[in-house]
């Protein structure tokens, strides 16, 4: 099937309808065993001590939290190119999404870093460039829900969202960038001298997985959402005009 | 059974906390507007164009 029929409202909730049990339950299962396998049966680090527990929710909170945002810019250009609506109303869908994850990674990653840096908080340039990504998302879910015509709130948002993109690329890169800062750089890497022990790494690794699958599906069920309730409002307006 | 998580156990529950707390509040907001929404849409499509006139 070509993925372009899924620009098609009617074959959209006909797949995602089919899809979503599955990749939720796909979801809770590998959350499930990842949280579990890496807060119980993984050791303290020898630096870190217990607190390395806190990456199995860092470190795929931070990463969706960027990924979301690459996903609505993709369908942002989607709707700009081709002016397909279910893929403006996705982008829309997926912005409460990546906010939550955010705001999970930032409060995460204060928690960790109190008892690691001494700090909370630090103008360091991935804690800064993530805290302007929360920004973004905020402003993106407050400028669709400001402007009444929603093909306008998807023409001003999909602009937003490609000048946001910045953000997210100097959120994953910021380290990279400056090298400078408190936050140390990527923890995954396919270096195995930079990566984390694979003690820690293969729990991480079903807690990535459970993130990507909880947003996918949380994605296509905000999606469907919006799809109704666009459908409601354009049959209230017949109604009100018959 | 839970580990022994010596001084940082504040630190890593907080964090667990605010992760159940944060997803399962998306969650359970996600599906409550889609069932309203799902709900509102089969009343107005059973209703069908309301005769005013």
């Amino acid at each position: 099937m070509s993925f372009w029929k899924l620009a098609n409202p009617s074959t959209f909730m006909r797949i995602s309808g089919r899809l979503l049990p599955p990749v939720a339950v796909l979801s809770a299962l590998c959350l499930l065993a990842g949280l579990v396998w890496g807060f119980f049966l993984t050791p303290d680090d020898y630096r870190q001590g217990s607190t390395v527990r806190i990456i199995y929710l860092h470190v795929p909170s931070a990463m969706m939290a960027i990924n979301a945002w690459g996903m609505m810019l993709v369908a942002s250009l989607i709707w700009l190119v081709r002016r397909h609506h279910v893929s403006a109303l996705a982008a829309r869908a997926a912005a409460p999404v990546g906010l939550t994850f955010t705001v999970l990674a930032l409060i995460t990653g204060a928690l960790w870093g109190q008892p690691m840096w001494g700090t909370w908080w630090a103008w360091d340039p991935r804690l800064t460039s993530f805290l302007i990504l929360a920004l973004f998302y905020l402003g993106y879910i407050a400028l669709w829900q400001a402007v009444e015509d929603p093909d306008t709130a998807a023409d001003l948002t999909a602009v937003l969202c490609m000048v946001g993109s910045v953000f997210a690329l100097l959120s994953r890169y910021a380290v990279n960038f400056w090298k400078q800062g408190l936050h140390q750089g990527a923890s995954l890497s396919l270096d195995a001298e930079e990566n984390v022990s694979d003690v820690f790494w293969q729990p991480l690794l079903l807690c990535i997985a459970g993130f990507i699958l909880l947003f996918a599906a949380l994605v296509l069920l905000r999606t469907r959402t919006e799809i109704r309730a666009r459908r409601l409002a354009a049959l209230r307006l017949r109604e009100a005009r018959a | 059974m839970i580990p022994d998580l010596g001084k940082y156990a504040g630190a890593v529950l907080g964090s667990y906390a605010a992760a159940a707390v944060l997803l399962g509040a998306l969650v359970g907001l996600s599906l409550w507007q889609g069932a309203r929404a799902k709900r509102a849409l089969r009343d107005a499509e059973t209703r069908g164009p309301r005769d005013d006139g």
